[in-house]
């Protein structure tokens, strides 16, 4: 029998757990050559802002065993250019798209979600206040709770849309952050985002990036991304969308059970772009094969 | 698209260069000179990333015996440089790879009244092969290959057997004349009498050259550009070049995979 896969994320109606993570999937259209995004549960949007960026000087990228580095320094189109000419696709598909936005003040955040907000085919907000390839000019809203509460009070404030935080790994105490987002008013949690890393070219040596440090990403890093969802899962009441490494639906299913109940693909996408679409395909058959009616039994099942 | 391509041969052509030929749906035989494909050299982790490669050639091998199938096949010369590639120079007949492609922006082939000149340094060479087979059909086409030794220097033949023209220079002097590929590009140029337009591919150095000579003459050209990419969709935005009005105050990124990778050269910015 066909098993349930549908779940509920805070109130954004998903037909699977597998959503893909902002900055690996463009605006949704790059990828519906190679995945079908009728397939796949919701997909994030790379990370929005008031205006366009440009990102950060060359090289961005560098592999490193088991994982990659990166410094994009979030170039983005912009919001006019977003609706202008990024929505009008969103249009043509049923499943679900959230915008994943960022800003450099307090307001910028605020003024971001009003305009997120306006557009109907925006299904939820992600906030993302754990880029760590941007200085904030002294503020680092994902590292520290107050500051994190004050981002998700204003954008609270302005909008009725699901609100979903993307948590830091780079932080002392990941639960702290994750019930100062709960008690401001975050409706789910995603993560984690990556981790500040670096690579070094020892004959020039220099930093391989242009930027020096970078943020890591990639199967190295589940163990800690399984951690840290595992503990933020115990901490808070909100629904959890587990994010770190994921390239296979085994990888997915740990996450669920480790307490999210929803995930999202990142840097498998750039290696398989129609990798969300096979998680999700690979995750129904282990349902069949282990008699599991409805993947909702899964969440946070993990016997300790 | 996305496949699993066969590999049908695979030989090192000169030292430290390989030149791979692998299966290729029918559809890939569309592929435009200057595209791209993206190969996962294995099913592990590590290498985690696909690696990007020019297209050499694409062509459908005809079986000697009578019935059987012909089977579409495309070619990369790819130089062993880190772990991916020393991996693929493993590989062996009949062994799979998953392959992304044909990706990106390839060249524009331009009118027939002009003489085409390629200018190709060391792996550069590698999509600039099957474009000179496109552009000898309507033009007269002459080749600037350059290397740091004659090892660097590659499938020359290959282009004499197409018709072209093929003038070779190398550092340290053991093959052609000594020097750098551009200057020989530049006495051509001075002889021109009618319409040019010049094709580059190579480090970016020589392109940073032959880009200045042809803005200095007027010449156009398409520069083919390299990058690290992590996913050749246009999604990870690592690859991205500077285009010509980029200044810290004005940003102005191309990407290579998605916008490229072949350029005009006046889109970009250059070292003056």
């Amino acid at each position: 029998m066909k098993p349930e896969m549908s779940v509920n994320l805070a109130g954004i109606e998903l037909r699977n757990p597998v959503m893909t993570a902002s900055g690996t999937f463009g605006y949704g259209q790059e990828f519906a050559e190679y995945c079908d995004l009728e397939s796949i549960g919701a997909f994030v949007t790379k990370g929005l802002s008031l205006k366009p960026r440009a990102g950060n000087p060359t090289p961005r990228i560098v592999e490193t065993p088991g994982g990659m580095l990166n410094a994009i320094g979030l170039q983005n189109v912009g919001i006019e250019a977003f609706i202008a000419k990024k929505v009008p696709f969103l249009r043509t598909v049923s499943t679900p798209a959230i915008a994943n936005f960022f800003g450099s003040t307090v307001d910028e955040y605020a003024e971001m979600a009003r305009r997120l907000d306006e557009i109907p085919e925006v299904a939820g907000l992600e906030v993302n206040i754990s880029c760590p390839n941007v200085k904030q000019g002294g503020i680092v809203f994902g590292t520290d709770p107050n500051c994190a509460a004050s981002v998700v009070c204003a954008c609270r404030a302005v909008t009725n849309k699901p609100l979903i935080v993307k948590l830091s790994p780079n932080v002392t105490d990941v639960t702290a952050m994750a019930r100062a987002c709960e008690d401001a008013g975050a409706d789910a949690l995603s993560l984690i985002n990556t981790l500040t890393g670096m690579a070094i070219d020892l004959n020039r040596r220099r930093p391989v990036l242009a930027n020096i440090t970078g943020g890591f990403s990639g199967p190295a890093i589940k163990p800690i991304a399984l951690r840290m969802v595992w503990q933020v899962a115990k901490a808070v009441k909100l629904p959890i969308i587990g994010i770190g490494g994921i390239m296979n639906a085994t990888d997915a299913l740990e996450f669920i059970l480790a307490g999210a109940t929803a995930i999202q693909v990142g840097t498998a996408s750039f290696i398989n772009p129609g990798a969300a679409q096979q998680i999700a395909a690979d995750m129904e058959a282990w349902l069949v094969a282990n008699g599991v009616a409805d993947i909702k039994e899964l969440i946070g099942a993990l016997e300790t | 698209m996305q496949f699993t391509s066969m590999i049908l041969s695979n030989a090192e052509v000169s030292p430290g260069y390989w030149r791979m030929r692998m299966t290729a749906p029918q559809e890939f035989s569309a592929a435009e000179p200057g595209q791209f494909v993206m190969v996962r050299v294995n099913g592990a982790i590590d290498p985690l990333l696909r690696r990007p490669f020019g297209i050499f050639d694409v062509g459908v091998h005809t079986p000697a015996q009578s019935g059987a199938i012909s089977q579409p096949y495309f070619e990369m010369l790819y130089r062993v440089v880190g772990k991916g590639t020393a991996m693929l120079a493993t590989l062996h007949e009949t062994d799979l790879l998953d392959v992304l492609g044909p990706l990106g922006d390839g060249f524009n082939l331009g009118s027939p009244d002009e003489e085409k000149l390629i200018v190709g340094g060391g792996v550069g060479l590698a999509p600039l092969y099957l474009l000179a087979r496109e552009l000898v059909k309507n033009a007269p086409v002459r080749l600037f290959a350059g290397g740091k030794t004659r090892d660097d220097v590659l499938c020359i033949t290959e282009f004499e057997r197409l018709g072209v023209e093929c003038y070779t220079a190398t550092e340290d002097g053991s093959l052609g004349e000594q020097g750098l590929v551009t200057e020989a590009l530049i006495r051509r140029l001075d002889a021109l009498t009618g319409k040019a337009s010049i094709y580059a591919c190579g480090p970016h150095g020589m392109l940073n050259a032959v880009a200045t000579i042809a803005a200095a003459r007027s010449i156009p050209c398409q520069v083919s550009l390299e990058g690290y990419m992590a996913c050749g969709v246009g999604a990870c935005l690592g690859c991205v070049a500077p285009g010509s009005g980029h200044s810290a105050e004005t940003p102005d990124f191309r990407c290579v995979c998605t916008e490229g990778p072949v350029f005009e050269a006046g889109e970009l910015k250059w070292r003056e």
